[in-house]
């Protein structure tokens, strides 16, 4: 089982995402939006929206240090395991709960304004789902690790060389045996989320534009006749030979 | 000098009757899809009024176009690149649906399946975004049309506002006292387009060829941006698709040589088509100048003379054909900018050199002058009342020269003048070329005014060279009729043509080819 989860699952879900991506790239660049909803309602959005952003840019920076970054070198620049706990939940603390105030308000807000609500995309209903079952669960964990309810487990040591083990394609599975219940379902609904992106209106994410900081204001674009006329014909409108 | 062109549009407002012809063939034909409800590419607004989104012209609020910094350089009002971005998640600077208008229909089933019973079965309004019932519609396209509610709605227009902060009078609405006139809008076209500079995507973008401003719907990532980019608020969020859409200058029709759905449509016969030669080096320099009473005469500095013969080899040199050349030669757009100056730019202050030019009315002025039981069509009379009369004036200032009245009257007094100069020839008096004279003027260029402004057909309005017709020649030439002539399946082959020759598409472009 815990090969099926921890050892196949990462990989499908990586192959969904990049798989979807292509095929939102080639196939469906329309439908590559927000599907912002701004236009029906501004205020609560206003403080929903920015809330939930910019806490999941910190919460995913944040992953990306506690799972990346090995003991081993905090310990080498001289951070103790107490000491990183503390920066690590108070930080992450903060991150998490704007993150999941956020989502909370653009839920009500999705769920109580006649106009949102019925702009809702059937996507939606389980991105939303997965959004938060990934956002409670890992606040759980954190607190039950944090309280000490978890019998004092330290993921450095469990769930963060197994995730590094997943980019040497050689899943070290069992080391995910000893994880709290409430870290393997948070994992799990991860790897769901990540699965969804291409598929939902999370495909914004891959398209942050960060280029209109270096490209000059003014876009000019010529109609090239020439690719129109010399566009090769699509399959099954081939010209008779 | 680097020569590009634009096909640009002038309205002559004393000719718009209000009709709503442009603004409902647009719709027809662009915009009457599922999450464009509430879009109207053009529109026609009741002067003074809020207009369309409501108080489009408060930038304070709605923070569309540029402005000038310190140092003289430009800056987006809505912020620069990294703010733009760090708005990214909310813009606070974004008109809700509730400042366009909630668009609605009516549940007419109800008519004929209500049940039977004592009363008469209604058709009660029906929200079209969130589908339940409205119990009162309180806002609409056009809800002030013609000055209704004018005493409640009209002193909200920003512009009347600000007159009456700076001349200290109060424009009066009570519908006898009151002056009007209609505004109809669709996008700009800008040389300087605030859109396009918005956008962080890159999907906005300027052709270069004709200069129209289109919307890349498969780039287009819904940031919306630039709906607060544009001063004008015309660019527009189709909730049902997530992307920005706006006018398109009918782009399809341009470039077979046609005029816009808006143009061809048009009642009064107002709207006039054409193509302006412009130096593109020029359009930032003039963009930022110091003074915004300077910008109307900068933008004019900006377009060249396609007379010119250094102009004419400059445009050869930057690629553009001879049928573009002499279309520009021959283009009403560019005599009423420029030869006889009587169009102005729709608020220049935003600094976007918009394209889309208005020949302001006189109609105002000549019905004050008449109220007082004077002749109002003496040349005379009208310069004084232009000179005295300051409400519409200043009105007038406020929306096409940053507030300047020295230009508006000036065109006001050379239309009053052709006024008076036609109708002694209507009169079968003589011709008076002092009028003519009085506004630098003679009589020959008064009387070429005249027919522009006056009793232009459809050729002499529109003059618009074919961008595709080149391309389509060349794609039918690909396809040719066999030699026997039995091949006659190609629908739009012009059954004239002879076997063997070249497919002609059946485009027949509305203009002039003297």
């Amino acid at each position: 089982m815990d090969l099926l989860l921890f050892g196949v699952l990462p990989y499908v879900s990586v192959a969904l995402l990049v798989a979807g991506t292509v095929w939102r790239g080639r196939y469906d660049r329309f439908g590559w939006t927000t599907h912002s909803s701004q236009l029906h309602e501004s205020r609560l959005l206003r403080i929903g929206s920015p809330l939930f952003h910019f806490g999941m840019l910190f919460v995913v920076l944040g992953h990306v240090v506690g799972l990346l970054v090995p003991m081993s070198w905090t310990d080498a620049v001289g951070l103790g395991d107490h000491a990183y706990h503390l920066l690590a939940v108070s930080t992450g603390a903060v991150a998490g709960a704007a993150a999941a105030a956020g989502v909370g308000i653009l839920l009500w807000r999705r769920l109580r304004v006649p106009a949102v609500r019925r702009s809702t995309l059937r996507s939606d209903h389980l991105m939303y789902t997965v959004l938060l079952g990934a956002i409670v669960l890992g606040l759980t964990a954190t607190v039950l690790n944090s309280t000490g309810q978890n019998g004092g487990y330290n993921y450095r040591e469990g769930i963060s060389p197994w995730f590094r083990s997943l980019f040497t394609l050689s899943p070290d599975y069992a080391l995910m045996q000893g994880a709290p219940l409430a870290f393997k379902l948070h994992i799990l609904f991860g790897f769901t989320l990540f699965a969804l992106i291409p598929y939902s209106r999370l495909v914004h994410m891959l398209s942050a534009p960060l280029a209109y900081l270096v490209r000059p204001y003014v876009v000019y674009r010529r109609r090239d006749p020439r690719l129109t006329a010399n566009r090769p014909p699509k399959r099954g409108w081939e010209r008779v030979s | 000098m680097r020569v590009m062109a634009q096909v640009a549009m002038v309205m002559n407002l004393d000719k718009c009757i209000g009709c709503h012809t442009c603004s409902v063939t647009c719709k027809q034909a662009w915009t009457n899809r599922q999450g464009t409800e509430y879009v109207w590419f053009n529109n026609v607004e009741t002067l003074p009024g809020q207009g369309y989104p409501r108080r489009w012209e408060d930038q304070e609020r709605w923070k569309g176009g540029w402005e000038r910094t310190r140092s003289g350089r430009l800056r987006l009002r809505a912020g620069g690149r990294l703010a733009k971005l760090g708005k990214l998640f909310a813009n606070p600077d974004l008109p809700e649906i509730s400042d366009y208008y909630q668009p609605w229909t009516y549940d007419y089933k109800n008519l004929t399946e209500a049940p039977a019973g004592e009363d008469l079965p209604t058709a009660r309004p029906v929200s079209q975004l969130t589908g339940e019932p409205m119990d009162t519609v309180t806002w609409g396209p056009n809800w002030d049309d013609n000055l209704g509610g004018g005493p409640e709605h009209a002193p909200k227009d920003p512009v009347v506002e600000r007159i009456r902060d700076k001349v200290g009078e109060r424009i009066r609405f009570e519908f006898e006292q009151s002056f009007m006139f209609y505004l109809p809008r669709l996008c700009e076209h800008c040389l300087n387009p605030a859109c396009v500079s918005s956008c962080p995507s890159g999907a906005m973008y300027k052709r270069e060829e004709d200069g129209i401003v289109l919307v890349d719907q498969d780039r287009c990532r819904g940031w919306r941006m630039c709906v607060t980019g544009c001063p004008y608020k015309k660019v527009y969020f189709n909730h049902a698709t997530g992307k920005a859409e706006k006018c398109t200058f009918c782009f399809p029709r341009i470039e077979v040589g046609m005029p816009t759905v808006c143009s061809e449509t048009c009642v009064g016969r107002m709207r006039y088509l054409g193509v302006m030669l412009y130096d593109a080096d020029k359009v930032a320099e003039a963009a930022s100048v110091e003074d915004e009473h300077d910008l109307y005469p900068a933008q004019l500095e900006c377009f060249l003379d396609p007379h010119d013969p250094q102009v004419a080899a400059a445009a050869r040199a930057a690629g553009l054909t001879e049928e573009w050349l002499d279309a520009a030669r021959r283009s009403p757009v560019y005599d009423l900018i420029a030869t006889y100056q009587v169009a102005l730019p729709l608020h220049p202050e935003y600094r976007t050199m918009p394209m889309v030019w208005y020949v302001p009315p006189l109609s105002p002025v000549v019905d004050a002058v008449a109220a007082t039981g004077r002749d109002g069509e003496d040349a005379g009379n009208l310069f004084g009342a232009i000179d005295a009369l300051r409400i519409p004036v200043e009105y007038l200032a406020e929306i096409l020269t940053a507030g300047d009245a020295y230009p508006v009257e000036a065109v006001l007094r050379r239309m009053a003048a052709m006024r008076a100069y036609m109708r002694r020839i209507n009169l079968g008096e003589e011709r008076d070329e002092v009028i003519a004279k009085a506004v630098g003027l003679t009589g020959a260029e008064m009387e070429d005014m005249f027919r522009l402004l006056a009793i232009a057909k459809q050729e002499d309005r529109f003059v618009v060279p074919s961008a595709a017709r080149a391309d389509a020649e060349e794609l039918a030439g690909s396809h040719p009729l066999p030699a026997d002539g039995v091949d006659a399946g190609c629908p739009v082959a012009d059954a004239a043509a002879g076997p063997g020759s070249r497919v002609l598409l059946n485009l027949s472009p509305a203009r002039r080819t003297s």
